[in-house]
């Protein structure tokens, strides 16, 4: 048995609109004041508004949203009763309405959701995310992500009813990213989707959504950097991210993941350039022990037009180059000494750095499973840039 | 080979976890007790209660517990499902932590807790697959 889920995807120019159809009372939602300071929250309760939806707004989502951030949001909501719960911004105002829904609607703690029980959100609420980033992809994931400040740890968990009911994506909300943000996020798709499309969780129908989405972020994400006013590149990215969210939250991620999980949880580096930063370490590594792996990459590099070479080793090895390329384009990091973490700090921490990475789900679900020698070797290859050669 | 919801298992599964040194370094901080319930259905007639006691890499205890007598042990987490999918877990086709997503295996408990212990619980299904093990047909 297994299952694919997707959120019912309004997209493209003026999206927005599809708010002012939906039926309701009161809408609750989760947002950052930046969002507010834009004027993106304004664009969203206007059309609500239109269809006679009272708006109840909590802005006070931080980056990387801590669980007490969603206890003070879900306290809000219960106060507002709200039918609908709506994402508004990056993955963090995302995460953190999914998680205020289920305290809300459940009556219980954001880290007391079980998978396996099934509580009935719907009957409370209903479900929306709308993206202002292009890279995380939470609006089409059950997926949710939050930090446990007092363990310096984030924590992945979810189920099948965080899936959100509606994904709106307006290339209007995305188009004043500036660039290090779109770059960031940029490459956190590129991981979603090339670690998606090669995890053993994939299944027949994460191929397509994943094969794409890294077609268009190879297409599009450097043009979004640098032109944010080119219209076709940041809806293309949105779109690549958007289905790089299918891909992994059908399947899973892969290292890049769970070595960045571990580093953001310490060092506090933005999610998409660490988990981006990593990435071309893991594919590495993944390669050098699975045949199976080289080939999903080859078929990548062919169908993106990277490499048309006859051996797998080859494009892969071409997959991986152009993936160390694009980051750079996009202004990333391509070793964890680039981003300022001070060497004396980060081999301090490798203790701290392998038991949570080899506690992360995504280590576990890659095809070649590292120990928890290789973890260590590959975080020492990442801060000196170097390639992988076991 | 013992059967699978046998005392015997039980115990094989047991000495197995006991003699892994990486399950022992992997779940040294561990601390928690588990009913794996095999649910009626098919060739088990009643549900089976296998009660382990987990405890900082080591198994402390086991006991196969009837229905009737099913609150005699209090632990912190419930898994629960049908043999078939217990199999599948245990001749590693399903990953545990995917079976407990997709709802296949049931848990009760603090999912986040697990999510912590993703290496512990993969060690776990390795002493599994060390047992040999027949199942009810």
């Amino acid at each position: 048995m297994q299952f694919f889920g997707v959120p019912f995807t309004v997209f493209g120019d003026d999206s927005l609109q599809y708010l002012n159809t939906i039926l309701g009372k009161r809408a609750f939602i989760a947002t950052d004041k930046n969002i507010i300071k834009l004027g993106l929250a304004d664009l969203v309760t206007a059309e609500l508004k239109k269809a006679n939806i009272e708006c109840k707004i909590f802005d006070g989502v931080e980056p990387d949203p801590s669980i007490e951030t969603v206890v003070k949001a879900a306290g809000m909501a219960k106060e507002f009763k709200p039918d609908w719960v709506i994402g508004l911004g990056g993955g963090s105002s995302m995460d953190t309405a999914k998680s205020a829904l289920v305290c809300y609607a459940a009556g219980i703690g954001p880290l007391d959701l079980a998978p396996s029980e099934f509580y009935n959100l719907r009957a409370t609420a209903k479900l929306m995310c709308i993206p202002t980033t292009s890279g995380t992809g939470s609006e089409a994931t059950w997926a949710i992500v939050l930090t446990d400040v007092a363990g310096q740890r984030k924590v992945s968990f979810g189920s099948y009813e965080t899936m959100p009911d509606i994904a709106i994506l307006d290339p209007r909300m995305v188009m004043s990213m500036p660039p290090q943000i779109t770059g960031d996020t940029g490459v956190d798709a590129l991981c979603h989707a090339i670690e998606g499309y090669v995890d053993t969780w994939r299944t027949p129908f994460t191929d397509g959504p994943g094969l794409v989405a890294i077609k268009y972020v190879f297409e599009f994400l450097k043009r979004a950097y640098d032109d944010g006013k080119d219209d076709e590149a940041r809806k293309y990215m949105m779109y690549a991210a958007s289905q790089a969210g299918t891909c992994f939250g059908n399947g899973m991620v892969g290292l890049s993941h769970s070595l960045g999980h571990a580093v953001g949880g310490i060092f506090h580096t933005p999610h998409g350039r660490t988990v981006g930063l990593y990435l071309p370490y893991a594919m590495e590594y993944v390669a050098n022990g699975s045949e199976e792996t080289v080939g999903r990459y080859a078929e990548i590099a062919r169908f993106c037009n990277i490499s048309h070479d006859n051996d797998n080793k080859k494009c892969c090895k071409a997959l991986i180059d152009a993936t160390r390329k694009l980051a750079k384009s996009v202004g990333q990091p391509l070793s964890v000494k680039e981003t300022g973490i001070k060497r004396e700090d980060y081999m301090k921490s490798l203790p701290d750095l392998l038991d949570r990475s080899v506690n992360e789900l995504m280590t576990s679900t890659v095809t070649r499973v590292p120990e928890i020698e290789d973890l260590e070797k590959l975080f020492i290859y990442a801060y000196d840039g170097k390639s992988v050669d076991f | 080979m013992a059967m699978f919801t046998s005392a015997e298992w039980l115990n094989k599964f047991m000495d197995a976890l006991n003699g892994s040194k990486a399950y022992a370094d992997a779940a040294t901080t561990w601390e928690g007790d588990f009913y794996m319930i095999v649910e009626a259905g098919g060739a088990v007639k009643a549900p089976v209660y296998m009660y382990l006691d987990l405890w900082h890499g080591k198994c402390r205890k086991v006991e196969i517990v009837t229905e009737k007598d099913k609150e005699k042990y209090k632990p912190e987490f419930i898994l629960s499902a049908a043999l078939p999918t217990w199999r599948k877990v245990a001749e590693k086709k399903v990953d545990p932590i995917q079976a407990i997503v997709t709802r296949q295996l049931k848990l009760q408990g603090n999912m986040g807790k697990i999510m912590r212990a993703v290496k512990a619980a993969q060690e776990l299904v390795n002493c599994v697959t060390k047992v040999q093990t027949e199942y009810p047909e």
